[in-house]
This record gives structure tokens, C-alpha cells and sequence, in this order.
């Protein structure tokens, strides 16, 4: 046929499966804490009464609504990208993933979609309180989401509750059980709070940038104090979190953990290798600085514990790119610590009363704005790649769950998500950025009233002060 | 119980898929008649007004391949993969289409707001034929072996299947043309009506059209339609057809009349069920079309020979997932309705939510 030079149809669907994931992934990481956000700033400003609160509702809003639906149209995509192009995987486990996946159709899509309405274009309508619960549900809808998704995802990793039928079909015995699969409850705390300090940095990146053009800015600052809670707080426990989740995957998953360590050998006292380069031909890994006992402490909290090695395992049953698991690894961790840190240094200024006068501080945050989103990413390829060969661990193949198709029908549709998504969301985080660098200002206007007035041919005059407590300066900017 | 459940889910998902296209069908429907409207104006009243609702219309068909992977993963493990270029062309166009709902908004360029219009437009244009053209190709049946997808990558394309697609395309327009109608005013709805007069002829005739190859297809539809006792009781299908055109072509100019003598509504929130009876009667249409296919290919899910208990999952699945659907979908249409509820009534130029 002449199509010999395209990479087979498997790995191509591999690749499509990972870039379409990926890409999508980046929207909820962002959401899920954005709609939680918005809801505490709607409390805030309902409880209080300050109209700053509104006003960094709203600026956080318009950014929702671009996000929001940035992620329901590649989360379509998803949805039958199972069908498509893993149309095996789809038979075998239709049966037991079917269900937990619709229910996330059931209790979180409609919820999100239906009361995201209200929420951009309702407070008139509907009221302040009325409008504050579609907002609760949004947020709440978001976690759903999580908690049906991630529990699919974990049920993968590590199978329960199944049985196998004659025809070698995965069918259910025990609900509770596949849904509360070994690994769901860490994946999912581990995820979520992923999402809530990707927002949280996001937040203060933004805030940051703001703070070095006018420190005075009250609604800046609140942002910004609110992020930097998050990255004190939140992101220690994010590490104790992330050690849980380790020492689950030690247990069930002990490959993937081989290849995060990059050991080769089941060993005692095994070294933390921090840098190194695992080769997979050799099948052993250069070591070019390690710390002798930690990683044998580390996961089992023994000085000479014992630790899993990827030979352990025939070849075919291991990781199939361990480097990459080990770099993804690596770059999570090391985006974790870091985010600590920044969470750290801002309680001591916060004690010295400099968190707002703290230039350098200000760019170290802008500089770690996005560093939720490479984290969650890297994490993500971690523990996907880390269970390959398999889609579900040990009992199904990636081989085995690829649809009939041809690589030339794989590689087209490939090209034109990549292009398609690279014009589409390029254009919509442009855009994202564009409101970014618009500072929160006084009386911001929601998405509601903002754009058809101008489109009337009317010039925008002053906006309509809707609280009486708004304070009465006139607006310097407009987004 | 265990005989009856495929029976209830078919059931749902029959009704999923049917809420997807009455509800994404007229929103589909407003980018495809952006050709007619070029004014900027025009195009803000016509986005605004599906602007808080289309998010929840566009879940409908998450639900219809969610539900179908679900309760009959073998249909969804065959039907993808042989759709698998109209799907896919499906999903970038809609993702065109829902992202430039927000971005037409603000663009602040006059080449960005073109573009941005053209997305919007031509993604309906796309999504809408491939939705079309997925049809006819499942109705025109799917070749299964061994539990997979046994056919080549381009079986979807026949001149049945392009001829479906583009019905589909005049179908959704008038939708879009006659929801227009029902919540706009004045110049947009007048235009609206002459649009929905011409698409009005057109989808009959399309409706004839596809009637007509059916039955020719397979010889089981043929069977079905033209043998005892089936062929009386889809006798009423074509029937209600011809009455609700009846119906359609005498409420157009009662809409324009109705709207010269009314008072003037100065909040434009009132619900006036009347001007909606063109949009309800092409729904008519699209549900007794729908009920036609499912006459053709009960109790088939993927024809020609694979029913609804062959693809469908354990009894296990089924009842786990409908304890939840029986509790949710309710609520789920409750609040969808709430929405639509509060956001009834005339969009007007210069105003709207976005």
C-alpha cells in the first residue's frame, strides 16, 4: 500500500490516546479548583458583603468560562476516543467501566453543564443565593467528575471486584469493590489536590504579576494572599499524599515503581538514585548522584528494606520506557518541593509583613504559575506509563486493546487533532492570557454585561455600580 | 427482569440520543444558518440565545456514547471504530464549534471576529453532515466478525450515507430557523420564517427521499414495512407526517401575524407558546423519522444482525447503572428544563447574557 513508513496503527493510537488525555487534562486540572475558587469567593462576598470579593469573582469567571469549555469539547473527544481507537479494550471491559464512566455522565456533565449557565448568566435572574448554589453545584459537579474518572483510571491499575467469563470478558461481582479499588482513594486525593494547587498557582502567578506593576490593588492582594494559603498549607500535604499514594503503588504496582527508582535489581537498603539515566538495553541505569539508603527507607520505612527490581518481571512485562517514567518522575517530585518552598517562604513573609512588597518573591511566582500544570502532566505520564504494557494491570494487554484499523486512518485523525488542537486551544490560552493581563479591577464586570453593549454600537459608558458597597472611583481599566 | 432490561436501556438511549437531537440539532442548526444572517447583530441574538443552554445539549451525546459503552458495549466497540472518520471529523468540528461560542465574543479584531464566525459556522456545517452521514452508514449496516469491526475505512461513504448527511444538514437549519422564530423578534424572525418556508419543503422532501431508499436497503426493512401486521402499524408514521406539515405551513404566517398585533412585552420574558408550535411540529418530524428507523431496524442496535440483547452487557451492569439513571435522568431533565424555563422569552439586539 505504500504505508510502510507510518508507525503501526498501535502506537499511533497509543500516541493519539496520550496527546488527546494529555491536552484535555490540562482544563479540569485548572477547573476543578477554579469552580471550588469561585465558590469560596462567592461565599466570601455573600458572607461579607465587600465588593472586592464580586469583583475577583467575576475576573475568575470570564477565565472559567474559556477553561470550562476549552475542556468539555476535548473531554467529547474522549468519550469515544475509547470507542474508536481501543474498540477491543471497549468489549472487554465495557461491562465493569461502562457503567462507572456513565455515572460520571449522570451525576457530573449534566450538573456542570446545566447550572454552568446560571452561573455566567443568571445572577441577575435568579438572585444572589439561587446564583451561589448553581455556583456550589458546578464546584461540586467538578469533584464528581474526579471521583467517577479517577476511580475508572485507578480500577485499571489496580483490578477488583471482576470476574473473567468464558469468553474472556471482564464482568462485575462486587460494585463496591471496583469502585473503591485498591488504589482509587489515593489516586483521587492525590489528583484532586494536584487540581486545587494548579489553580492555587495559577492564582498567585497571576496575582504576582499584578503586584509588580501595583502592590496597592486590594483585590490583588487578596488573591494573592489566598494563593500563597494554599501553597503553605496544601502543598506540604500534598507530599505526605504523594507518599501514601507511593507506597500503594510499592504494593500493588511494584514495577512502575522499579522505574520511577530506576532499579534494576531487587535490592536491601536501595539508594535513592536522584540523577541518573536508566538504559534499556543494558538494563541498568547510570548513576550520577544518589543517596545511599534513602529510597529503601523512603518506601519501606526501613533502613535496609527490601525493594522491588524492574528484572523481577520477564522483559515483557515491564514498563516500556522506563526512562520516561523515571524523567516524569523526577520533574513532579521535583516541581513538589519546589512548590513547598514557595509555600514556606511566604509564610515568613507573610510573617515579616512583606508578602505584598516582596518583588523578587513576586517573580519567583509568576515563575511557578504554571508549575501545577507540568506537574500534574508529569504525573500523569508517571503512573500511565509506569503500568504499561498494560491497560489493565497484569490481565490486559495495550497490544490486545487496540480497535482493527489501519495505520493511515489512525495517522490521519492523529494529524488533524494535533492541528485542530494546537489552532484552536492555542488561540482559547492566548486568549486566556490576554485576560490575565488585565488587572481585577473595581466593579468588574461579569461575562453577562460586558460585550453585547459594545457590539449595539454603543460606546461603553462607566459600568453600573450593582452593590451599593462597590466603591464609587471611576474604573481605570477595562478587560 | 434480566429479558427486560436491554429493553428498558434501549429505551433510554433511543430517548438520549433523540434529546441530543432536538436540542443540539437547533443550536447545530443557528451555525448553519449563518450564511443567511450576516450582520453581526443578528449573529449575537442567535448565539445568546442557546448561549447558557448548549453546553447541557451538547452533554446529550456524551451521554448517548457514555450510555451506549455502558449497557451495550459490544454496539459501541463496533459502531466506532466503522464510523470512524465521520466521528472523528465530528469531534474536531465540534470542538471548533463550542470553542468559538466563547471566542466570537471576544475577539477584538475584525478578522478575528470573521474567523471566529466562519469556526462557528462551519463546525455546525461538518458536525452536522457527519452526524448525518454516521446514520446512514449504520443503517445501511455494519459488518461484524468475531465480536470486531470486520469492514474497511471507508465503507461509510455511499451515496446513501452522503444523502443522509446532507438532510440532515437542511433538517437541523430549519430547527435552528423555527427556535429562531420562537425567541427572536422583528427582522430576525421575519427573515427566520421565509428560511423555515424554504427548509420547510425541503426536509419533506428529504424525509420522502429517505423513506423512499429504506425499505430498498435490506430486505428486512422492506419486509417491515410492507408485510402484515406490521405494515399497519407503521401506517400511522407517514400520516402524522403529512398532518404535522399541515400544521407547520399554516402556524409560519401566524407567528408574523401574531407578533404585528401583540402588545409590546418590554421585559421580552414572556412565554408565548404559540410562536414555539413550528419548532414543536418539526420536532414532530424528527421523532416520527426516528421512530420510522426504529421500526426499519428493531430489534437490531447494529444491523444487520446484532439486537439490542446480543450487545447488550451483564445484567449486573445494567441494573447498577439504572438504579443511578431511574434516580438522576429526572432530576437531570428537571433542572435542564429550569434552565430553559429561565431563560425563555425574546433575545433581543444589544442585549443577551454573554
Amino acid at each position: 500500500m505504500g504505508w510502510d513508513w507510518l508507525p503501526s496503527a498501535l502506537d499511533l493510537a497509543r500516541f493519539q490516546f496520550a496527546f488527546t488525555v494529555s491536552f484535555h487534562f490540562l482544563f479540569p486540572a485548572f477547573t476543578i479548583g477554579l469552580a471550588s475558587f469561585l465558590a469560596v469567593l462567592e461565599g466570601l462576598w455573600l458572607y461579607t458583603g465587600r465588593s472586592h470579593y464580586l469583583d475577583l469573582f467575576r475576573y475568575w469567571l470570564k477565565v472559567f468560562a474559556i477553561a470550562f469549555a476549552m475542556g468539555v469539547v476535548s473531554g467529547v473527544v474522549m468519550s469515544y476516543q475509547f470507542g474508536t481507537n481501543w474498540a477491543r479494550f471497549s468489549d472487554q471491559v465495557g461491562n465493569i467501566l461502562g457503567p462507572v464512566m456513565a455515572y460520571e455522565v449522570l451525576t457530573a456533565f449534566f450538573l456542570e453543564a446545566g447550572f454552568l449557565g446560571i452561573m455566567l448568566f443568571g445572577l441577575e435572574r435568579v438572585g444572589k443565593k439561587l446564583h451561589f448554589l448553581a455556583t456550589l453545584l458546578v464546584a461540586v459537579g467538578t469533584l464528581f467528575s474526579s471521583f467517577w474518572i479517577l476511580s475508572a483510571n485507578s480500577w485499571m491499575q489496580t483490578p477488583a471486584g471482576y470476574s473473567i467469563a468464558a469468553d474472556g470478558r471482564f464482568m462485575p461481582a462486587d460494585w463496591w469493590a471496583i469502585i473503591f479499588n485498591p488504589s482509587f482513594p489515593y489516586r483521587l486525593a492525590h489528583t484532586v489536590t494536584a487540581a486545587y494547587l494548579t489553580t492555587a498557582f495559577i492564582v498567585g502567578g497571576v496575582a504576582a504579576f499584578h503586584l509588580l506593576r501595583d502592590e496597592r490593588n486590594p483585590r490583588t492582594r487578596i488573591m494573592f494572599s489566598m494563593a500563597m494559603w494554599m501553597a503553605a498549607i496544601v502543598a506540604p500535604i500534598q507530599i505526605v499524599i504523594g507518599d501514601f499514594h507511593g507506597l500503594n503503588t510499592l504494593k500493588y504496582q511494584p514495577q512502575k515503581v522499579a522505574a520511577m527508582e530506576g532499579h534494576w535489581e531487587r535490592q536491601r537498603g536501595a539508594p535513592l538514585i536522584v540523577l541518573g539515566q536508566p538504559d534499556m538495553a543494558t538494563e541498568e541505569t547510570r548513576v550520577l548522584f544518589e543517596i545511599p539508603h534513602l529510597s529503601a527507607l523512603i518506601l519501606t520505612h526501613e533502613w535496609n528494606g527490601e525493594t522491588p527490581g524492574l528484572k523481577d518481571v520477564p522483559a515483557d512485562q515491564r514498563p516500556t520506557n522506563v526512562p520516561l517514567v523515571f524523567w516524569s518522575f523526577r520533574i513532579m517530585v521535583a516541581i513538589g518541593t519546589l512548590m513547598a518552598l514557595l509555600g514556606v517562604v511566604s509564610l515568613w513573609l507573610r510573617w515579616r509583613g512583606r508578602l505584598y512588597t516582596a518583588p523578587l518573591f513576586h517573580r519567583a511566582a509568576v515563575a511557578m504559575g504554571p508549575a501545577g500544570l507540568i506537574a500534574v502532566i508529569a504525573g500523569w505520564i508517571t503512573t500511565e506509563a509506569g503500568r504499561q504494557p498494560f491497560t489493565v494491570y497484569n490481565l490486559l494487554r495495550t497490544a490486545d486493546s487496540v480497535s482493527p484499523l489501519q495505520a493511515p486512518a489512525v495517522g490521519a485523525s492523529l494529524l488533524g487533532f494535533i492541528l485542530v488542537y494546537f489552532i484552536v486551544f492555542g488561540a482559547g490560552v492566548l486568549y486566556l492570557f490576554k485576560l490575565f493581563s488585565h488587572s481585577p479591577h473595581d466593579a468588574e464586570r461579569g461575562p453577562k454585561d460586558a460585550e453585547p453593549i459594545r457590539t449595539a454600537g454603543i460606546t461603553p459608558g462607566p459600568p453600573q455600580l450593582q452593590h451599593h458597597d462597590a466603591d464609587p472611583r471611576p474604573q481605570q481599566q477595562r478587560s | 427482569m434480566e429479558e427486560s432490561l436491554p429493553l428498558i436501556w434501549a429505551v433510554i438511549i433511543a430517548t438520549a440520543v433523540f434529546l441530543y437531537v432536538c436540542m443540539d440539532g437547533f443550536d447545530l442548526g443557528l451555525g448553519i444558518l449563518f450564511p443567511w444572517f450576516q450582520e453581526k447583530e443578528e449573529r449575537d441574538v442567535m448565539v445568546n440565545s442557546v448561549a447558557p443552554v448548549w453546553d447541557g445539549n451538547e452533554t446529550w451525546l456524551v451521554m448517548g456514547g457514555g450510555g451506549l459503552f455502558a449497557v451495550f458495549p459490544l454496539a459501541y466497540a463496533t459502531i466506532l471504530p466503522a464510523l470512524y472518520m465521520p466521528l472523528i471529523l465530528m469531534l474536531l468540528a465540534l470542538i471548533f464549534r463550542g470553542v468559538s461560542f466563547e471566542m466570537r465574543f471576544k475577539a477584538e479584531t475584525a478578522w478575528g471576529q470573521t474567523w471566529w464566525d466562519r469556526a462557528f459556522s462551519w463546525g455546525s456545517y461538518l458536525a452536522t453532515f457527519c452526524q448525518g452521514i454516521a446514520l446512514g452508514a449504520l443503517v445501511q449496516g455494519i459488518r461484524v466478525e468475531n465480536r470486531s469491526y470486520a469492514g474497511g475505512w471507508w465503507d461509510w461513504l455511499t451515496p446513501f450515507s452522503l444523502l443522509t448527511g446532507l438532510a440532515l444538514v437542511i433538517g437541523y437549519g430549519l430547527l435552528g430557523a423555527c427556535w429562531l422564530i420562537w425567541r427572536s423578534e422583528g427582522d430576525i424572525a421575519a427573515k427566520a420564517r421565509r428560511v423555515a418556508r424554504v427548509l420547510g419543503f425541503a426536509t419533506l422532501g428529504c424525509i420522502a427521499l429517505v423513506s423512499m431508499i429504506m425499505p430498498l436497503l435490506q430486505p428486512a426493512f422492506y419486509e417491515r414495512w410492507f408485510s402484515m401486521p406490521w405494515m399497519l402499524r407503521a401506517a400511522p408514521v407517514p400520516l402524522l407526517v403529512l398532518l404535522l406539515a399541515w400544521l407547520f405551513f399554516r402556524a409560519l404566517p401566524a407567528t408574523a401575524a401574531r407578533e404585528a398585533s401583540a402588545p409590546h412585552d418590554p421585559t421580552g420574558r414572556s412565554f408565548r407558546w404559540r410562536d414555539g408550535v413550528p419548532f414543536l411540529c418539526v420536532l414532530g418530524w424528527f421523532f416520527l423519522s426516528y421512530t420510522g428507523l426504529g421500526i426499519s431496524l428493531w430489534p437490531n442496535i447494529v444491523p444487520p444482525d446484532i439486537s439490542i440483547w446480543d450487545a447488550a452487557a451483564s445484567p449486573s451492569s445494567l441494573l447498577f447503572l439504572l438504579v443511578g439513571a431511574s434516580i438522576l435522568i429526572p432530576i437531570i431533565l428537571c433542572y435542564t428544563g429550569y434552565t430553559y424555563w429561565l431563560f425563555r422569552g425574546k433575545v433581543r439586539i444589544g442585549e443577551g447574557y454573554h
